[in-house]
């Protein structure tokens, strides 16, 4: 039982995490490959203030604040650049912050941080935290999307140059998904540093990044259902499939090629085209 | 004299870099996509540079094995995984490229196993002076060397020959270079081919200077290569080459005097940002 409930827990947290990738690349079209970075600020901030005696609850306000301010940063080069750079400028950041985090003594440097004091739930509170988070985070992500900001976020990842001539101002909406997706980045970090009671430099490198960016693209950029599901399948899977354990990355890196060269859309995508050519009617091979 | 060290150091990093990131500048320049698993490319050279010195006791030899399989396989990819999804917004041949690379590093991984091999008999390790007190090993001499001479051959190539100035056509106005009768999948095969042997041959070199291949060992360099073709301005050559040898002779000097700041491989990203927040274009694109 305890290993069910420490996997549905770190289940939550990816979700969380993936979500809030989501919120930048799906909703508002700015690609970040280094999304990572701010599940360590978050994750760290958490655990070096849990060391100085904070209560783990007021961590994750100050974790959130930290990670989101880190993310108002980059989103400013979101503003400067666009698409491959952008892409590359993230990656930048990732290895910025693994860099400089090892170098740092006072931050455990490549040893880490270990022993991180407990929150005060037993293993099943700490699961229901979590599970109960994501789906906080996942009504938020389908309240925002329907809203008038996730429509100007489309519009902003479709033409970002037609919006400007309509009058919006893009950079303002750009900074918010920055702001709010690196946010519940930090607190998908939070939860993580106390899930696992040990945070070190590499948990939060080029990696991390690459696996939320693939339970994103394989759900499904943009669907909040498609995301919770991609995140919750591919951070199980290897559990789930012991003799997989150690070709995880193969299977990692085969389902995100795959899914990109004959499904850009991913699982949702597959799931929409099926439903469509269902409500069109007999017309088999019509469409391809 | 530490300083005239660090520099020469920099300098053997640096050439290493313009062969690695010269092909990634002739993807992108042609496709407009970042090929992350171009290092994929430079490793397996690497491996099959080892693989075929040890078997047949030849440099000369491994490093044609080495550009040819390389370069085979590049073009393979280009047919397998990007020529389809070419009309793809950009993100999608990104993440297709990254998710090719963790697979092939991990391919590597299972099939030559994590520890890596090594050459039975390194070549070229004899140390000559340079200038009286410059120390460098013969290989880091040929390195240099060969590098500056495939760059310059290439730049020559490119503007002096009918199939050279077909890619350049290729790159500017594909729709246009079509209609004057040049195949484009022609051009591109054609890259793919050369960019990937090059980084074959990077990888044989790598590998005798470390006297170590393993899985691993192309994914720092693949993420530099990207931070080294963004700082070179983006599908120029030459830019390609100064920004390198820039990168390498940045990254001697900082871990000597960065290090508690930062650690090595984060050099060329803090580099990198700072010079996309002044210079979107790049530090040396002609726009």
């Amino acid at each position: 039982m305890a290993y069910e409930i420490s996997l549905l827990t770190a289940m939550g947290i990816s979700v969380i995490f993936a979500l809030s990738l989501n919120l930048i690349t799906g909703f508002c079209g700015q690609i970040s490959l280094g999304h990572a970075a701010f599940l360590g600020i978050g994750a760290y901030t958490s655990a070096m203030l849990c060391k100085a005696g904070l209560p783990f609850f007021a961590t994750l306000p100050v974790a959130m604040l930290l990670a989101g301010i880190v993310g108002i940063v980059v989103g400013l080069a979101s503003l400067r650049v666009r698409d491959d750079f952008l892409a590359i400028t993230t990656m930048g950041v990732v290895f910025l912050f693994v860099g400089i985090v090892r170098q740092q003594e006072w931050l455990g440097g490549e040893m880490g941080i270990s022993g991180i004091p407990g929150s005060g739930l037993d293993r099943l509170g700490f699961m229901w935290l979590a599970l109960g988070l994501a789906a906080l985070v996942a009504v938020f992500c389908i309240y925002i999307q329907k809203s008038w900001m996730g429509r100007v976020f489309n519009g902003v990842a479709e033409d970002e140059d037609t919006m400007r001539v309509l009058g919006v101002d893009v950079p303002r909406y750009k900074l918010a998904a920055f702001a709010m997706g690196t946010a519940l980045a930090g607190l998908a970090g939070a939860l993580y540093g106390q899930h696992f009671k040990y945070i070190g430099p590499e948990s939060f490198g080029f990696i991390e990044s690459i696996t939320v960016l693939s339970m994103v693209v394989f759900g499904g950029i943009g669907s909040v259902p498609g995301v919770i599901f991609g995140a919750a399948l591919l951070s199980a899977l290897p559990a789930w499939f012991q003799f997989i354990g150690d070709y995880k990355l193969l299977v990692y890196g085969g389902v995100l090629f795959l899914m990109m060269r004959f499904s850009p859309g991913g699982v949702a995508g597959i799931v929409r085209s099926l439903l469509q050519r269902r409500s069109a009617g007999h017309q088999p091979g019509a469409s391809s | 004299m530490l300083f005239i060290e660090l520099v020469a150091q920099g300098l053997v990093q640096g050439s290493i870099y313009a062969l690695i990131a010269l092909g990634l500048t002739l993807v992108y320049g042609l496709l407009r996509i970042l090929h992350i698993a171009h290092a994929a490319l430079f490793t397996l050279g690497g491996y099959i540079g080892v693989l075929a010195t040890n078997a047949t006791g030849s440099l000369t030899l491994a490093c044609i094995f080495a550009m040819l399989g390389a370069g085979i396989v590049g073009v393979i990819i280009y047919r397998l995984c990007y020529e389809p999804i070419l009309r793809q917004p950009p993100f999608v041949a990104l993440i297709a490229s990254i998710g090719l690379y963790i697979a092939f590093e991990e391919a590597f991984r299972i099939i030559f196993g994590a520890a890596g091999l090594t050459y039975d008999a390194p070549p070229l390790q004899q140390y000559v002076s340079v200038f009286g007190s410059l120390h460098f090993s013969l290989a880091e001499l040929v390195v240099m060397g060969s590098s500056l001479a495939i760059i310059a051959a290439l730049g020559y190539l490119q503007t002096h020959t009918r199939v050279g100035i077909a890619c350049q056509a290729t790159v500017s106005d594909p729709q246009m270079a079509q209609s004057f009768g040049i195949r484009l999948r022609t051009v591109r095969d054609l890259n793919f081919f050369v960019g990937s042997a090059l980084a074959g041959f990077a990888g044989v070199w790598v590998a005798l200077l470390n006297n170590l291949v393993e899985p691993t060992m192309g994914s720092v360099p693949s993420y530099k290569a990207l931070a080294i073709i963004v700082l070179g301005g983006m599908g120029s050559v030459r830019g390609t080459l100064l920004a390198s040898l820039v990168l390498g002779v940045a990254e001697s000097f900082g871990t000597i005097y960065l290090d508690q700041w930062l650690d090595r491989n984060a050099i060329a990203f803090a580099l990198l940002i700072l010079v996309l927040m002044v210079r979107p274009q790049g530090l040396f694109a002609r726009r």
